[in-house]
């Protein structure tokens, strides 16, 4: 599965693109553990998804594990931009009642600090100013 | 043809409609009929349809009983929750509960899949033969337990039917007349099975109180490979996906999602959610029906896959 990552900051924004299934869900988990175990003490995890299109229970699993494994250190994990059918698959798991979801990528990085959304701000502006079209693989 | 008839299918605990449950009922059915003209009993009937299923009906609160039918002399039931009173009574009603051999296939021994044994009238009928099947060493024993003093007032010698207990091993199979059953082991609390039943052509899976380890590849193709080509799965759906992995994690339960995949994923043609949680009152049975069909709609690649919800009296024919 094919995973870009880009540095905003305090930001870790993950970028994974196409089917979360039982086929390929287990790539999806070794891919994300390392960048969930260096979250730093102030680091934030934002999930990009607007290139999911869909996600099954199994999928959904490594979400709740990463997002339990950075509650622990007290670090935020949001899951931004759903595409409309991942979101429902959200709803109808009740996921949506447990992750912090962000309807953007800018949504999601609210909390952040300024240096972040500057940051995200500009590779956006840079990439035509389509709000969720982030630069490429860091 | 097979017929799958539900008597109980409440998890965990019998539930029962309240009298401000019904009144709720009645307001929203009021309110439908508001300037419609229900002059006579047909107009009634037609706006009776219209309703959804949480007003016009109930789900209903017995716990697990489940009835497979083949049309065989010998009758078959899944479980001896509170349920199989109702179909106790049934058969009387009928006057079928005489001369009878009954096969009870029990998927595990918790309190609300046993507790019905007691008050079921034709276990207290001479020539009738009772054949309680399961996969459990203590099955007989957890049964006289049940209804050892202090907590029951009548013991085994009550029963004028003949009591048989058959210990099976997961993988064995069982003929029941035409009837062709095998049982899986699966993940709860003290074990639990499945149980396949096949019939002229056609496979009904019964898997209730059942754990869904998701990071177990091994676990899920055993399950595709049990329930694979099956007309029809009952499944152990009272919780939501997020429940049943995090605060609910080693319950023994599962959820409407992890169902669908399963089904999809074994080319099942009807998933029957079953093993209702006992908070969830007729509006949230509606509302997780609606779900789960939207939920097949969005992720189906094959065959559509038929939904539906058990309740309390539910027949569906195959």
């Amino acid at each position: 599965m094919p995973i870009e990552t880009r540095t905003l900051a305090e930001v870790l924004l993950v970028r994974p693109a196409g089917r979360i299934d039982h086929a390929s869900s287990a790539g999806f988990e070794a891919a994300l553990a390392p960048l969930v175990a260096a979250i730093g003490p102030t680091g934030r995890l934002v999930l990009d998804f607007s290139r999911i299109d869909y996600i099954s229970s199994v999928g959904l699993r490594v979400l709740m594990v990463a997002s339990r494994q950075l509650r622990e250190r007290q670090r935020p994990l949001v899951v931004a931009a759903l595409q409309p059918v991942v979101a429902e698959i959200f709803a109808i798991s009740r996921f949506d009642k447990v992750l912090t979801l962000a309807p953007s990528v800018a949504a999601a990085l609210e909390g952040a600090s300024d240096e972040a959304r500057a940051a995200w701000a500009a590779s956006a502006a840079s990439a035509g100013g389509a709000p969720e079209s982030g630069p490429g693989a860091a | 043809m097979m017929r799958v008839r539900f008597w109980g299918t409440r998890g965990s605990l019998p539930v029962a409609l309240t009298a401000d449950g019904v009144r709720h009922k009645l307001r929203r059915a009021l309110q439908s009929a508001r300037g419609r003209a229900l002059d006579d009993d047909g107009a009634i009937e037609q706006l009776l349809d219209e309703l959804p299923f949480a007003v016009r009906g109930t789900y209903g609160g017995h716990s697990s009983c489940v009835q497979i039918d083949s049309g065989e002399p010998e009758l078959i039931v899944c479980d001896m929750g509170s349920g199989l009173r109702a179909f106790g009574q049934a058969l009387m009603a009928a006057r079928q509960g005489t001369g009878r051999t009954i096969h009870i296939f029990q998927s595990h021994l918790h309190w609300d899949h046993i507790m019905g044994l007691p008050f079921f009238v034709p276990a207290f009928i001479p020539g009738n033969r009772i054949v309680i099947h399961g996969c459990h060493a203590e099955l007989e024993a957890a049964l006289r337990r049940q209804q050892d003093a202090p907590s029951f007032p009548v013991d085994f010698s009550i029963f004028g039917a003949e009591l048989q207990f058959d210990v099976m091993q997961p993988g064995q199979v069982v003929q029941v007349g035409g009837v062709r059953v095998s049982a899986m082991l699966q993940r709860h609390t003290g074990d639990s099975y499945a149980y396949r039943f096949e019939h002229g052509g056609r496979a009904v899976v019964y898997s209730t109180d059942s754990e869904h380890p998701l990071a177990d590849p091994a676990h899920t193709q055993r399950f595709v490979e049990f329930f694979q080509g099956a007309d029809l799965v009952v499944f152990d759906g009272m919780y939501s996906l997020a429940d049943a992995i995090s605060v609910k994690a080693d319950w023994g339960h599962s959820s409407n999602v992890v169902g669908v995949e399963l089904c999809q994923l074994a080319g099942v043609r009807h998933l029957c959610l079953y093993h209702h949680e006992p908070v969830a009152d007729d509006d949230a049975l509606d509302a997780l029906l609606a779900e789960t069909r939207r939920l097949e709609q969005i992720t189906r690649s094959g065959e559509p896959l038929q939904i539906s919800a058990a309740y309390d009296g539910l027949d569906i024919r195959l």
